[in-house]
């Protein structure tokens, strides 16, 4: 990989951080893209899901006799159509996975785990037929006792979601199950000593709620598995080799039986990261032989599809009059959701990860508790622990009178620092993010009345994984990318302008399409942050390969050396030689046939390296101390996106990541009732900022160059997300003269807090 | 599901006596209602054809508002807008503009939420509705509609054909507030609509508060003619209004809000919408 | 039940088409007219995602009955392009990156059409309230606003 940065960052580069119109931006503004529920079959059927009305309950039997009689009923499906798996961790991008618990959680085997737990679904001719026999599906339960937040859930005593759960992590392990799937702990140092030489120590308890990532396009699929087994796999998801993957197990399918095609995405933001509907829709047209499209309702997606953790964390921060540090210390419980897997891990790793300390620890614990399985969400686990250090780090900065930037920079990790996670840092950008922050117009500008401003810092790894895509030259000197990761906000464009600049053509003359799971090796999916990154990877090598055989074709030409030829600005030139000679990349490929036949490349690599992303945000909001309500005045993202291949696209990730923390922030979280349903299942009452919620967002990119990209990219999707949270409750705190520690910041928690303290 | 469309307020009456029979003006709370199931009518009665339910117009004495009209088409009438600028500012925020563009002060009134924003405005202004059924027409006081949360005071076969507002005499305001977390799109938390008027030394001659969303109906506030009439609103009156508007709630706690803070949410807009419709009133 | 017959006309053309009653308009233009731009975010009028014009009034396709479509002029993102001319708005878009996955796109350009009829010179403020009724998850709606106001801008100079 090394051999690849070369001289890239020192090369003016002409279509790299450029703006130009994305190659599917026509599809999407006139109707024509095709997204999950957007496609449809002859012979289709409908499929619907019978969920579980309580949160927690043993199955006891379901009877699907009566509903297998109802006429256009044509395949129902219980747990018993899915493989059962022994207890297994396998990484899912910041996630782990345990099929034991996919298969569960696809299909609920011996107990309901939560309200909205699939129970059974079935196939029919038409959405009513559907739905009245799911009404005639005789599911007897036994409910039992639930448990809703981390801190009931933790208890003696407290009803147990798994019977054979043993806390890992603990040494040495517990003799009696429990909800605590696992502790987890990072750092390094002596944190008591570190206190011990503070001269001020801040200890603070917070609590987030669960959120979701509300993307607008509810998930849906459409299955087509044939009478010899072979399964076509349309829908809407972050990774379509992911998904076949998953599937193909749960159904017991080999890979290569089922095909997988992405459709357009309607956003997800790490939701779209795992299975829900399409292993049902395989098993239910599997068992009719009839194409079966699912859709889920919005309420089903509140309740069915995979949120993020709300938690309980504590920190406790002590530092030196100067503002240097001491020791940082932190612990975070996390509700995981009806099975394990809460993103405790990367929230305890990142949680002091912006600052370069020498005493720091932060625990975490894994809770499971009955509400949906957690799935990733926007650096999963990053914004709820960074949220309470950025708070605790700004009561700080206000007790010793100092600039909260200031207090940042004085501690900030640079290049060498060791994260608190282990690894040595390579460069990274949170001093650049700080001063571009403290110089920009923002910060300095007046209030009014009632305002405040409020700074955060956000800190997040990204990766890079197993990733694979390939480049045709046509004879007419166009090209063609095949990319194995969806498209969710204009990745198509930042491909096709990489392999626009590295080939010298014109990015009109080059189609990026995202492939099918038969087209390329396996990729990983669209998530942390990696497409820009990984996927962009694969392009440059890829692409540079094709430029090599294009010089080897030119070289057969011209009856020279290869050594002879060179490539400069879509032209093969000959180095030396009595006269300039160029031939150009079309007419090259228009005699390819000649030369040794069509060309193409393609790089398959599992791509390491990733640059991490630190971003600062600036807000200033306006506190109606009479009613609670907090309004959003003005706000500015600063980030370091290492080199901003389509800079509007990194501003979109950096304007979008913002508002959806302002939503975390402000009003979002799931509701709850003494029954453990969700009471808040639309967009009504799940609020969500909408448009007259928020002002501009002001952009800053910073570029840092992340040096195991050819073009500096870092991820950037993720970071953004991270510090509104802490922002905007350092801005109400500092407007109100009182510490807030608890999200969402709703009107009646504001209003509650100045009442009463 | 049978889907009907009278041509007159008699057909329209005849269609909804029948059993599972619901009428369609806008449809934002019914279609919704539809799809979630809530409700599975047999018969559904879109009475948007019937006469004068549509559109709204000057009449002698006022203003007759046809209940099926959209609210996007009121909101366009420049001059009732200038007439009752507080009833405006409460049916403008029913809903998105795509909802404006289908909801009405029928359906508003009709659906019975404790939270719906154009009664109490409409209920301050001192509006009417007229109500057309199989035998009469009758009209009734705004306030006597909602009997319970989801349940009105019409009869079988009856709907609300439109709503009467008076001209507002010289020296009149009035302002419509709603407390929402979000700016757009949310259920009122608490709701307040107020008509005051004045006479020419700007003293109050008349004043009516009405809350939404604090109690299992609308509530109008007692008790205010002794506090507010002959005088200029000062700090004292205003306190006892706030007094008198936590006083009269019995809100529930729910998704929305917990009583303490609709309680408190009630007083401080009782005070807002004051300060506004007296402000309108004396520069009217 | 027997289903209902249907006449209307949408972006212009005249169609017909038999539908179930309970079905929404946003139903028929899916599935029974294989008109996929509208897009089903919530089906309750929350997310402004199937906005369409019907008699010239913005309005969620999925709090309109099928039948009520009859003898009605209904306008969908489908028809917002004439020919290979792009609409102003839709070309803005592509130019600013004013959407990141599309899905909400259809509706707020349709809703953007709308206001933009009603009012050649909107403020910010009033953008953001008229398109409150229009979700986006993606965007963070700074540059849905910037591309609407800029073709507004463009609109009133030329």
């Amino acid at each position: 990989m090394n051999d690849m940065t070369q001289t890239n960052l020192e090369r003016a580069l002409k279509i790299v951080g450029s703006r130009p119109a994305r190659p599917d931006g026509v599809d999407k503004v006139t109707g024509r893209a095709l997204f999950g529920a957007d496609k449809s079959l002859p012979n289709m059927l409908v499929g619907r899901v019978l969920r579980s009305p309580y949160a927690h309950a043993k199955i006891i039997s379901i009877d699907t006799s009566k509903a297998e009689e109802l006429k256009g009923v044509k395949a129902i499906v219980t747990s018993t159509d899915f493989e059962d798996f022994p207890s297994e961790f396998v990484p899912n991008g910041e996630m782990v996975v345990n099929m034991k618990d996919i298969t569960r959680n696809v299909m609920a085997r011996e107990k309901a785990l939560y309200v909205g737990h699939t129970v059974a679904a079935v196939a029919a001719t038409s959405e009513d037929i559907a739905e009245q026999a799911l009404a005639l599906i005789d599911v007897t339960y036994e409910v039992l006792p639930h448990v809703l937040e981390v801190e009931d859930a933790e208890k003696p005593g407290a009803p147990l979601l798994h019977d054979d759960m043993i806390t890992i992590g603990i040494e040495p392990a517990p003799e009696s199950a429990s909800n605590v799937a696992k502790r987890v702990e990072f750092g390094f140092g002596d944190v008591e000593k570190g206190f011990s030489e503070a001269d001020l120590i801040i200890e603070r308890e917070f609590t987030t709620q669960q959120v979701h990532q509300g993307y607008i396009e509810p998930h849906a699929c459409l299955a087509s598995v044939s009478e010899d087994g072979q399964a076509e796999l349309w829908c809407t998801t972050q990774g379509p080799f992911v998904v076949r993957n998953f599937c193909s197990k749960l159904l017991g399918f080999n890979a290569a039986q089922i095909r997988v095609t992405a459709s357009e995405i309607g956003g997800g933001f790490g939701g779209k990261t795992v299975v829900y509907l399409e292993p049902l829709a395989l098993a239910l047209s599997r068992k009719s032989c009839r194409p079966v499209k699912m859709e889920m309702n919005r309420a089903e997606v509140f309740t069915s599809s995979g949120p993020t953790s709300g938690a309980k964390i504590w920190v406790k921060i002590g530092v030196k009059n100067n503002g240097q540090i001491t020791a940082g210390d932190c612990v975070l419980k996390y509700q995981a959701g009806a099975f394990q897997g809460a993103p405790v891990g990367p929230g305890a790793m990142c949680a002091f990860a912006p600052y370069d300390l020498k005493n720091v620890r932060a625990v975490g614990y894994d809770i499971v508790v009955n509400r949906p399985k957690v799935a990733a969400y926007r650096a999963p686990g990053g914004p709820i622990s960074e949220y309470g250090v950025e708070s605790v780090i700004d009561e700080i900065a206000i007790k010793i009178g100092m600039d909260p930037i200031d207090l940042r920079l004085k501690n900030a990790a640079k290049e060498g620092t060791i994260a608190p996670y282990g690894p040595k840092l390579g460069p990274i950008g949170m001093i650049e993010t700080l001063e571009a922050a403290k110089s920009h117009p923002h910060y300095s500008a007046p209030l009014g009345p009632n305002q405040a401003r409020g700074v955060a810092s956000g800190f997040w790894f990204n990766i890079g994984g197993e990733t694979s895509s390939s480049i045709t030259i046509n004879e007419d000197g166009t090209v063609g990318l095949t990319l194995g990761t969806p498209d969710i906000g204009g990745s198509r464009a930042s491909m096709a302008m990489m392999a626009s600049e590295e080939l010298g053509v014109p990015m009109e003359l080059i189609k990026p399409i995202i492939g099918d799971t038969n087209s390329l090796g396996f990729n990983f999916l669209t998530g942390g942050s990696r497409a820009t990154f990984s996927t962009g990877t694969t392009v440059v090598e890829s692409t540079r390969e094709a430029i090599e055989e294009l010089k080897k074709r030119a070289a057969l030409l011209w009856e020279v050396s290869l050594d002879q030829v060179e490539w400069f600005e879509g032209h093969a030139r000959l180095i030396s030689g009595d006269e300039p000679k160029t031939m150009s990349l079309a007419q090259i490929a228009k005699q390819a046939g000649k030369t040794g036949g069509p060309i193409m490349a393609n790089c398959s690599m599992n791509v390491t390296g990733a640059g991490p992303s630190l971003g600062t945000h600036i807000v200033d909001v306006e506190v109606d101390e009479e009613t609670g309500q907090v309004s959003i005045i003005r706000y500015t993202a600063i980030q370091d996106a290492g080199k901003a291949i389509h800079p509007a696209y990194v501003e979109g990730q950096m304007q979008g990541g913002a508002v959806q923390g302002i939503g975390w922030a402000l009003n979002e979280e799931y509701i709850y009732n003494e029954k453990g349903e969700l009471e808040n299942t639309g967009f009504l009452d799940y609020r969500i900022p909408v448009c007259s919620d928020v002002p501009m967002i002001d952009t800053v990119i910073v570029e840092v160059p992340n040096p195991n990209h050819p073009y500096g990219v870092r991820g950037v999707g993720e970071t953004p997300i991270i510090p509104p949270l802490a922002a905007i409750s350092n801005a109400v705190s500092r407007a109100t003269n009182k510490r807030f520690d608890e999200l969402p910041l709703s009107p009646p928690k504001v209003l509650a807090k100045l009442m009463h303290g | 599901m049978n889907y009907v469309v009278p041509k007159t307020a008699l057909e329209a009456s005849k269609a909804l006596v029948q059993e599972g029979a619901f009428a369609l003006a806008g449809g934002t709370d019914l279609l919704v209602k539809l799809k979630t199931k809530f409700v599975s009518p047999s018969m559904v009665v879109d009475i948007k054809q019937v006469p004068k339910i549509m559109g709204i117009e000057a009449t002698a004495d006022g203003w007759w508002i046809g209940a099926a009209t959209p609210c996007a088409e009121i909101v366009e009438h420049e001059s009732f807008c200038k007439d009752w600028p507080g009833v405006v500012e409460a049916l403008s925020l029913i809903g998105s503009t795509q909802i404006q563009g289908r909801a009405t002060l029928g359906g508003n009134l009709c659906n019975a939420s404790p939270a719906a924003d154009s009664v109490p405005a409409l209920i301050s202004a001192r509006g009417t509705c007229i109500i057309s059924g199989q035998s009469r027409e009758r009209e009734e006081p705004i306030e006597k509609i909602v009997t319970s949360p989801g349940v009105t005071a019409l009869e079988k076969g009856e709907f609300i054909l439109g709503f009467k507002l008076p001209k507002p005499q010289s020296g009149t305001g009035d302002a419509y507030l709603r407390l929402i977390p979000r700016s757009e799109m949310d259920i009122a938390v608490v709701g307040a609509g107020t008509t005051v008027s004045v006479d020419k030394n700007k003293k109050i001659t008349s004043i009516r508060v009405c809350l939404g969303a604090i109690a299992p109906t609308q509530i109008v506030l007692d008790g205010l003619e002794d506090i507010f009439i002959g005088k200029e609103p000062d700090e004292n009156s205003i306190n006892k209004l706030v007094s008198i508007a936590e006083a009269a709630c019995k809100p529930i706690k729910d998704k929305r809000g917990t009583i303490e803070y609709r309680t408190k949410i009630a007083g401080v807009l009782s005070k807002r919408t004051l300060t506004i419709a007296y402000e309108r009133a004396t520069n009217h | 039940m027997s289903k209902t017959h249907v006449a209307t006309h949408i972006n212009g053309d005249s169609y017909e088409f038999l539908c179930n009653t309970q079905q929404t308009l946003l139903d028929v233009l899916r599935h029974e007219l294989d008109l996929k731009g509208s897009k089903e975010g919530c089906a309750t009028g929350d997310c402004g995602a199937c906005s369409v014009m019907m008699d010239d009034r913005l309005v969620c396709a999925c709090l309109v009955l099928g039948v009520e479509a009859d003898g009605k002029k209904i306008e969908t993102v489908e028809g917002l392009s004439t020919g290979s001319s792009l609409d102003p708005l839709q070309q803005k878009f592509i130019d600013l990156a004013a959407l990141q996955c599309g899905i909400c796109t259809p509706g707020v350009l349709v809703a953007a059409k709308a206001l933009l009829e009603k009012n050649k010179n909107p403020s910010e403020e009033e953008v953001r309230f008229w398109l409150a009724g229009n979700l986006c998850r993606c965007t963070g709606y700074d540059k849905i606003v910037r591309a609407v106001l800029e073709v507004a801008a463009e609109a009133r100079n030329t």
